[in-house]
C-alpha cells in the first residue's frame, strides 16, 4: 500500500512538474523593424536551447508600443516580460525604478565589447538597465554618380556650407532630382531628431543650464532659417510630410542626391532588391560648422525587463541570447553578414567578413563615436541625449515644437513665428512641470 | 420630350452615383492594389495604377509571420459577443423608453450619449487598473465587456429611434384582438422592427470590428484581434505599405463580405423611418 501511495505521489509530482517546467511564457513587446522581425524568425533557436521557455511576440507601431508599454509599466500590469525601448526611455524609466537592472547576462556575454557610447546610453548609476539590440547614428548618404557628374567631391567630414552648396548645384527639378532630402514630418522622433542634431552642430541647445528654453537665441534662428531655405531651394516638394520612410523611398527611387538620416538606412539603400541606386551610394559623416559637433544623433533599440515581470530570470536569458555575439553569428550564418544587427558591439567592426559586405560600417562606427549623449552640444546643458532631452516632458514638448517647425517648412508660418511659438510652448510646459518659475 | 428629359436625368444621376460610389470605394481599391505591389512600387511617385509587377509575395509574408486565423477568430468572438450582449441590453431599454416614456427619458438618452463625448484615452488608466485587478487584461471576455459598454449608447439611440417609428395603434389593435405581451412582441413588433434591428446589429458589428483603441491597449497576444494584426505591420524604419495593405485587406475581408450580403437589410434599416 505504501509503495502504491508513493508511486501515486511520485507520478503526481511528475505530472505537476512537467507543465510547471514548460510554463514560462515570455511576452515580448517589439516594433516592426527588419532586425526585430529577423529575431522573431530565429526564436526557435532560442527555445531549442531553452525548452522550458516559450516566447510570444507583440509587434506594434512605435508610438502605440510606447503608449501601450508605458501604461502597463506605470500600472504594474505585468503584461510584458521583455520590452523593446529606445535610449530615450532607458534613463527615465531606470530612475523611476520601472526597469530591472541586467546583472546576470552570463559569463560569456562580454559587456566590455558593447560600444562605449551605446553602453552609456543604456546605463544609469553605473548599472546596465537595457541591452542594446541595434544602434544607430545619422550620416550623409549621397549619390556618387551625380557628384561625379557635377565635378564635386564629398569630403569625409563635410561642412554645412559644402552640403548646402552641393545640394543647390545637384538639384535638377525638371529631371525630378533634388539636391537634398531631409525629414520634415512633425514629431519628436521625426523632424526634431534631425533638427535637434543639426542645431547642435550650429551651437544651439534645447535648454541652458537652468532649464530655460533657448529657441530665442541666434543659433536656433540660423539653424531653422538654413534648413527652411535649403529645403525650399533644393528639397523635394511636400517635404513637410516626409519622414524616414518617405525619404527612403525617394532616395531608393533615385530622386535625392543627398540624404541625411539614420545609419541603419545604409543597408536599405545599398540593397539592390529595394534600391535603384544600390551601387551608386557613398557615405560621409553628418555635416558640421567647425564648432566641434556634427549634426548626427545617437539612438539604439534595446531590450529591457519591466519591474513588474514575474519571469525576470527567463527574460534575462532571452535578452542575453538576443544581444550576444553568438546571435550575431547566428544571423550571419542564416541570412548573411549584411543582415546582422549593427551598432552595438566593437567586435562587429573588427570582423573582416562584416566589413567586406558593409561598405558603410566604418562610417557608422565613426558616426556613433562622434555623438556624445552626455555632452551633446557646444555649450553646456543640464540634460542627457543628443537629439532629445531625456526628461519625461520631452515627448510632448518635442512634438509641439516639431509641429511649428514643420509649419515653417510648409510655408504656413515664418521662421520667426515658429521660433516664438516654440519658445512660448516650451516655456509653458517647463513651468508646468516645475523646472523653471 | 418629357421621356427624353427623364432618361437624360436618369443617365446623369446614374453616372453621378457611380462616380461618388467609386470615390468612396477608391481608398479600399487602392489598398487592395498596393497589397499586390512590391514595397518600392507601393511607395513610387508617381504611383502606378494597374501597370505594375503584380505579386502575391506580401500575402505570403503576412501568412508566414502572423497567425491570421487566431486574430480573425478573436475579432469574430469579440465583435459578435459584444454586439449580441449590447442588443440584449439595448432592446428592452429602448423598448421601454420608446413605449413608456417618462419625463426623464430624454435626459437619460442625452446622458447616455454624453458618455461617448469623452475621449477613451481619458479613462485608459482607470480601466487598465480595473482590468488588471479582475484579471481581464488580454482576455476576450474583457474586450467583449468594454466594447459592449462603448457601443451601448449608440445601439440604444438607434433602436429607440426605430421603435419610435412603430405606430402605437398597431399594438393597441393587437391587444384588442386579445394578444398577450409575448405574442404582441413576437408576431407584431419583431417583424416590424427587423430592418432596424438588423442595421443596428450590423453597424455595431462594424464598429466593434474596427475598434482600435481598446483592442490595442488591453490585449497582448491571446485576445489580440485583427486590429493588432494590422498594427504590427507599421514600421518606423523600413518600407511597409505593401505588407500593411495585404494585412489590412485580409482584416477587412470578412466584414466586407458580411456587409455585401446584408446590404439590402442595412439600406432598408438606415432609411427606415426617414421616408414617410
Amino acid at each position: 500500500m505504501k509503495h502504491v501511495l508513493g508511486a501515486v505521489c511520485g507520478a503526481s509530482c511528475l505530472l505537476l512538474a512537467v507543465p510547471a517546467m514548460a510554463e514560462t511564457t515570455l511576452t515580448i513587446a517589439t516594433v516592426n523593424n527588419g532586425d526585430m522581425i529577423r529575431m522573431q524568425g530565429l526564436t526557435s533557436e532560442f527555445t531549442k536551447k531553452n525548452p522550458d521557455i516559450t516566447v510570444k511576440w507583440v509587434t506594434l507601431e512605435e508610438n502605440v508600443l510606447r503608449q501601450r508599454v508605458t501604461t502597463d509599466i506605470a500600472t504594474k500590469g505585468g503584461q510584458f516580460d521583455v520590452l523593446t525601448i529606445g535610449t530615450y526611455e532607458v534613463p527615465i524609466w531606470a530612475k523611476k525604478g520601472w526597469l530591472v537592472p541586467l546583472a546576470n547576462l552570463g559569463a560569456d556575454y562580454d559587456v566590455a565589447d558593447l560600444l562605449p557610447k551605446i553602453k552609456d546610453a543604456v546605463s544609469a548609476d553605473g548599472k546596465l538597465y537595457a541591452a542594446p539590440f541595434y544602434g544607430e547614428s545619422s550620416m550623409v548618404m549621397y549619390r556618387t554618380d551625380l557628384f561625379e557628374k557635377a565635378g564635386l567631391k564629398m569630403p569625409e567630414k563635410p561642412t554645412w556650407d559644402f552640403v548646402i552648396d552641393a545640394a543647390k548645384k545637384l538639384t535638377d527639378k525638371s529631371a525630378g532630382v533634388y539636391g537634398i532630402c531631409l525629414r520634415g514630418k512633425a514629431g519628436w522622433g521625426e523632424n526634431m531628431a534631425f533638427l535637434s542634431a543639426m542645431a547642435n552642430s550650429y551651437g544651439a541647445r534645447w535648454f541652458d543650464e537652468k532649464w530655460e528654453p533657448q529657441f530665442n537665441t541666434p543659433e536656433w534662428k540660423t539653424t531653422l532659417t538654413t534648413y527652411v531655405n535649403l529645403m525650399k531651394e533644393a528639397g523635394p516638394p511636400g517635404a513637410s510630410s516626409n519622414g524616414f520612410n518617405e525619404n527612403l523611398a525617394l532616395f531608393n527611387a533615385g530622386k535625392c542626391a543627398m540624404w541625411i538620416d539614420a545609419t541603419v538606412a545604409a543597408s536599405f539603400v545599398t540593397n539592390p532588391k529595394d534600391s535603384k541606386v544600390a551601387d551608386k551610394v557613398g557615405f560621409a559623416l553628418a555635416p558640421n560648422t567647425g564648432l566641434g559637433k556634427n549634426a548626427n544623433w545617437l539612438w539604439a533599440w534595446n531590450l529591457a525587463i519591466p519591474a513588474g515581470s514575474k519571469k525576470a530570470e527567463a527574460a534575462e536569458k532571452f535578452i542575453a541570447w538576443a544581444t550576444s555575439k553568438d546571435y550575431t553569428k547566428l544571423v550571419a550564418s542564416k541570412e548573411g553578414w549584411a543582415n546582422v544587427p549593427p551598432g552595438t558591439r566593437t567586435s562587429l567592426y573588427q570582423n573582416e567578413d562584416y566589413l567586406k559586405v558593409a561598405p558603410f560600417a566604418k562610417l557608422t562606427l565613426a558616426s556613433i563615436d562622434a555623438a556624445d549623449p552626455n555632452k551633446p552640444t557646444v555649450k553646456p546643458v543640464p540634460y542627457v541625449g543628443v537629439q532629445y532631452a531625456a526628461i519625461p516632458e520631452f515627448q510632448g514638448i518635442g512634438t509641439q515644437v516639431g509641429q511649428q517647425f514643420s509649419a515653417a517648412l510648409a510655408g504656413s508660418m515664418t521662421v520667426d513665428a515658429a521660433l516664438t511659438a516654440a519658445q512660448s510652448a516650451t516655456e509653458r510646459e517647463m513651468k508646468r512641470a516645475g523646472y523653471i518659475k | 420630350m418629357a421621356r427624353m428629359a427623364t432618361t437624360q436625368r436618369v443617365v446623369i444621376s446614374t453616372i453621378g452615383a457611380w462616380f461618388f460610389g467609386f470615390l468612396i470605394f477608391f481608398p479600399i481599391l487602392w489598398m487592395v492594389l498596393a497589397s499586390f505591389k512590391t514595397e518600392l512600387e507601393a511607395f513610387a511617385i508617381p504611383p502606378s495604377f494597374l501597370f505594375f509587377h503584380w505579386t502575391t509575395e506580401n500575402y505570403a509574408t503576412v501568412q508566414e509571420r502572423s497567425d491570421y486565423f487566431h486574430h480573425a477568430m478573436n475579432s469574430i468572438i469579440i465583435a459578435g459577443g459584444s454586439t449580441l450582449i449590447a442588443l440584449l441590453i439595448a432592446i428592452p431599454a429602448a423598448w421601454s423608453m420608446a413605449f413608456s416614456p417618462t419625463k426623464r427619458t430624454k435626459d437619460i438618452l442625452l446622458w447616455m450619449l454624453s458618455t461617448k463625448m469623452m475621449p477613451p484615452v481619458g479613462v485608459l488608466v482607470p480601466i487598465y487598473l480595473i482590468f488588471k485587478t479582475f484579471g481581464l487584461l488580454d482576455s476576450r471576455i474583457g474586450l467583449v465587456f468594454i466594447l459592449c459598454l462603448g457601443n451601448l449608447p449608440i445601439v440604444i439611440w438607434m433602436l429607440f429611434t426605430y421603435f419610435k417609428e412603430i405606430p402605437r395603434d398597431i399594438l393597441e389593435a393587437a391587444r384588442m384582438d386579445g394578444a398577450t405581451i409575448g405574442r404582441e412582441l413576437i408576431y407584431v413588433l419583431t417583424p416590424m422592427a427587423i430592418p432596424g434591428l438588423a442595421s443596428t446589429m450590423l453597424l455595431n458589428l462594424i464598429l466593434a470590428w474596427n475598434e482600435a483603441f481598446w483592442t490595442l491597449n488591453l490585449t497582448t497576444s491571446n485576445a489580440a484581434p485583427l486590429t493588432t494584426f494590422i498594427a504590427s505591420y507599421s514600421s518606423p524604419e523600413g518600407l511597409f505599405w505593401a505588407k500593411l495593405s495585404a494585412a489590412s485587406t485580409l482584416a477587412i475581408a470578412p466584414i466586407l463580405v458580411l456587409g455585401w450580403f446584408s446590404q439590402k437589410q442595412l439600406v432598408r434599416g438606415l432609411t427606415f423611418g426617414a421616408v414617410k
